[in-house]
């Protein structure tokens, strides 16, 4: 429904443009309570003005002391303004049921707050990267058009809220639990990200930027975003993740308990292999064990379902963090099971 | 002559007098007999000197803000600073100004005249709040001299208990419960005043309206003050203690701590206001000459606003993850509040329609009142809707909603107030016409200041922001622009009334022709306001009033 002077409202760029599907119903809505201001407010001022002007205090005029009830007239000032309330209420509580209820399907990414920066993973385990605006470093959060998005949004120390005015949704991100929420950006383009609860000295600072982009732009987006920190031992633990080792092979003090040995405690020792042989856990064993499994099967690990070799799919560099990360557990003290 | 028409004598002296020679201010000589006063006249002139300080410090922080905000970056405030400024802004009109203000300084000194008493119920406590108010202030000078609050008035967690300038937390919130029971005895001594105090014939709908709002903000004052206490306490103690309620990291929850909070604080702001409208009440009724439209409906919502504001502190919180439900049933509370004040203002044109309307400088700030606060309750729709809530929401649209009510609402009508009982607290008369001017200028200046806001939040702009993106800046300056214009108006009310206490001609027993009591003792009243209890009317029958021009005032005629 288009009200008159909507889009002089928007010309005039009260809003900036929406670009989610949440913007059409929050603009109706918000033009409408402004519609009905103004409905309200004109004739009440224009009252105000006329009776300080046609009762005012003049030689020769007296007012009257009466005129102090008229019921038919309370009764409607009352019952009107409390219908338009509940509409208004009503509109607003559509509206937000929409917001909250989180369709199935989405593209995830996940948010982490924390003073004062954005951070977003991706589905593929990339993360966001970073863009210059003036001598800031922007974090950037790449999304699809018109796919439906949510976001699981955590904070790492302090109160902060994700809000993205052209997309008309926020949601506070609160340390200690996870906030959902969801929308879908109608048109590409780049939009504002702000931080919007105060969160410290930065909470100014802590802004990104949002590119909507086509489907294929995105897909080649989230392929650059595929990134690892430059601290050998730091990537080594995400790889370790992220590459899938962690599915087969546990690194923690628990001992072994997955389809593949663990290698806790294993560094520099000897370890024995089906073949009867004894290897010592070092960097040319772990690169054989990545690259070519099979040519070095632990004891007792012949039957278990065989592993793929990472061979085509792993950089040397990526090894050399992965081995970093397998002498960081040389210390730790198996727990009982 | 009639009974009513008799001048008051004064007990000590038996001197006849409308501007008496002899009266509360001179009563008794010496520091101490301020210091150690148990008169409430003498108590609510001491509160109106201490809040409007307090204004002016607030209103300084103010004016360094905007100034700052003049550039979009790379302006004259570090960002720590720029958070401490608006930090101590906040906390200090709230908790130092507008929460004590009207009941403190205006009503103190108005109750027991408007009742034809001589003194509040229980005076020494009345002596005793204010030496908490002090006490508050000090500790919150202290918190600013301790550099380093920057949680914001609302003292959010996690952020105020890991703050490392804990200093300065402790000290605040310490300030804050103090000043608490400022309120609280205020609120109790002007409940127990009200009940029992009230002259044979005064029944509770034969008193001023200014009573009826000052008995619901009572009530409101003695119900939510101790959670506030509570609640700063529990603050105080996880930062000392690690409780472990708010601090996620020690399992507790810090959207507790603002359920809390605004537990207090949003029926904190119907502290603010119902005074605000109480008073308004008086300026309309009294200026047009005519009862009050609907008196019944006036009292009525007086109190419907004290009860539902207690439901609707969620209100503060939509985005902040609370269940669907609650989300929503907060926001169809909030609606509820809204009809009430409607109701008022309609009451107050009504009160205007063929009555006899004195343009004057309490009319004006009247009338200024109620086209601010209108644009400040309007505001409120879009923020008690959710969906357009979850935009507005942190930004400056709520900014500049809730200057429209407090500042654009309370302060102006503590300003109506002032200005309209000042001849009957000092005896004096001031500049009417300067008295006006200050009124369009703070209004005009009002306007400029905190309209641009209403945009800058629609177009995303946050709250609590130290720097912001360029686009913005127009708007902004346009904003310090008018804050400027708004503090040259205030420091021109400021100075009509400190010309008038020099310069002023002597005031007349009821220079505006009202009804209410305390416009039947002499201007100022003497020490103990009446010398028998005066019989009670319609305390909006205009009926008998007429000016009388030798006098330069209104007089009953029987």
């Amino acid at each position: 429904m288009q009200f008159p002077l909507a889009d002089k409202v928007q010309a005039f760029a009260w809003f900036p443009d929406g670009a989610s599907s949440f913007a059409p119903q929050v603009d109706w809505l918000f033009t409408f309570i402004l519609w009905v201001c103004i409905l309200f407010f004109v004739p009440m001022m224009a009252a105000m003005v006329y009776f300080m002007w046609v009762y005012r205090e003049r030689p020769g005029y007296r007012g009257s002391t009466e005129a102090l009830h008229n019921t038919p007239l309370e009764i409607t000032w009352t019952v009107i303004p409390t219908a338009i309330a509940v509409y208004i209420f009503w509109e607003g509580a559509i509206g937000y049921l929409d917001m909250a209820r989180i369709p199935k399907g989405t593209v995830d990414v996940n948010v982490t707050a924390k003073k004062w920066v954005w951070a977003f993973k991706y589905e593929n385990g990339g993360e966001n990267s970073f863009e210059k605006v003036g001598n800031a470093d922007m974090p950037v959060l790449v999304l699809p058009v018109n796919r439906d998005i949510k976001l699981i949004m955590r904070s790492e120390d302090v109160l902060h809220s994700f809000y993205i005015p052209s997309f008309r949704v926020k949601r506070d991100v609160v340390p200690g639990r996870y906030n959902y929420m969801w929308f879908r950006p109608t048109k590409t383009g780049t939009f504002d990200l702000f931080c919007t609860e105060y969160c410290g000295d930065n909470h100014s600072n802590m802004l990104g930027k949002v590119q909507v982009l086509e489907e294929e732009e995105y897909k080649l987006a989230l392929e650059k975003a595929v990134q690892e920190p430059e601290d050998p031992l730091e990537r080594g633990k995400l790889l370790y993740k992220r590459l899938g080792c962690s599915t087969c092979h546990n690194a923690g003090s628990e001992g072994a308990s997955g389809p593949g040995p663990s290698y806790n405690g294993s560094w520099g020792k000897e370890v024995p292999l089906e073949t009867g042989a004894k290897e010592i856990f070092d960097e040319n064993y772990v690169r054989n064990s990545i690259l070519n499994p099979q040519s070095q099967a632990r004891k007792g690990y012949g039957a278990a379902s065989p592993m793929n070799s990472y061979a085509g799919r792993i950089k040397d560099v990526q090894i050399d963090a992965l081995i970093e990360f397998m002498k960081s557990l040389q210390n730790e003290a198996p727990r009982a099971k | 002559m009639s009974v009513v028409d008799r001048p008051i004598v004064a007990p000590s002296t038996g001197e006849v007098q409308d501007s008496p020679e002899h009266h509360f201010l001179n009563h008794t000589h010496g520091f101490l007999s301020w210091a150690l006063t148990l008169d409430h006249k003498r108590i609510g002139l001491m509160y109106l000197v201490g809040v409007m300080s307090s204004f002016a410090l607030g209103g300084f922080f103010a004016l360094v803000l905007r100034l700052h905000l003049w550039n979009f970056k790379d302006s004259w405030l570090t960002n720590q600073t720029y958070n401490q400024v608006f930090t101590l802004h906040g906390a200090i009109m709230v908790f130092l100004f507008i929460i004590p203000s009207i009941p403190a300084a205006l009503g103190n000194f108005l109750l027991p005249v408007m009742l034809g008493t001589k003194d509040v119920a229980f005076p020494r406590l009345n002596l005793g709040s204010f030496y908490l108010w002090l006490t508050g202030l000090v500790l919150f000078l202290t918190a600013l001299s301790i550099t380093g609050l920057d949680t914001g008035w609302t003292f959010y967690t996690p952020y105020s208990i890991e703050t490392q300038k804990g200093g300065a937390v402790l000290a605040a919130t310490f300030g804050v419960f103090v000043l608490g029971f400022s309120s609280i005895f205020t609120g109790l001594n002007f409940i127990v005043t009200i009940n029992t105090m009230r002259p044979p014939g005064m029944t509770w709908f034969r008193m001023p309206l200014f009573l009826w709002a000052t008995y619901a903000t009572s009530i409101i004052q003695v119900l939510a003050t101790p959670v506030l206490g509570i609640t700063v306490l529990l603050l105080a103690a996880e930062r000392m203690l690690g409780i472990g309620i708010f601090d996620p990291k020690l399992n507790g929850d810090p959207v507790t701590f603002q359920h809390f909070f605004w537990f207090y604080s949003h029926p904190a702001v119907y502290i603010m206001i119902l005074p605000a409208m109480g008073i308004i009440s008086e300026l309309m009724s009294v200026h047009c000459h005519k009862g009050i439209f609907g008196y019944r409906m006036i009292a009525y919502s007086s109190i419907a606003i004290a009860l539902f504001g207690f439901l609707v502190w969620g209100h503060h919180m939509f985005t902040s993850g609370m269940a669907d439900v609650t989300t929503i049933v907060f926001s169809a509370l909030t609606f509820t509040v809204s009809i009430p004040s409607a109701i008022k203002v309609f009451n107050w044109l009504g009160t205007m329609y063929q009555g006899t309307v004195s343009l004057n400088t309490p009319m004006l700030y009247a009338l200024a009142f109620i086209f601010l606060f209108t644009i400040g309750g309007l505001t409120g729709l879009p923020l008690g809707a959710l969906a357009t809530d979850m935009h507005f929401h942190d930004t400056y649209f709520v900014v500049a909603h809730f200057h429209y009510v407090m500042m654009g609402g309370t302060l102006v009508a503590f300003l109506g107030g002032v200005f309209h009982w000042w001849p009957k607290m000092t005896g004096k008369m001031f500049n009417d016409t300067w008295g006006m001017v200050s009124a369009a200028i703070v209004f005009v200046g009002f306007n400029l200041t905190f309209l641009p806001q209403f945009v800058l939040g629609s177009r995303g702009m946050p709250r609590r922001y130290a720097t912001y993106l360029e686009e913005f800046q127009d708007l902004h300056r346009l904003s310090t622009i008018g804050s400027l214009l708004l503090g040259s108006g205030l420091v021109i009310a400021l100075i009509v009334l400190m010309h008038s206490l020099f310069y002023g001609r002597k005031a007349p027993r009821n220079p505006w022709g009202g009804a209410t009591l305390e416009w039947e003792c002499s201007s100022p009243p003497p020490h103990d306001n009446f010398s028998s209890a005066p019989t009670v009317g319609d305390p909006y029958d205009f009926s008998g009033i007429e000016y009388d021009a030798k006098q330069g005032g209104y007089v009953k005629k029987a």
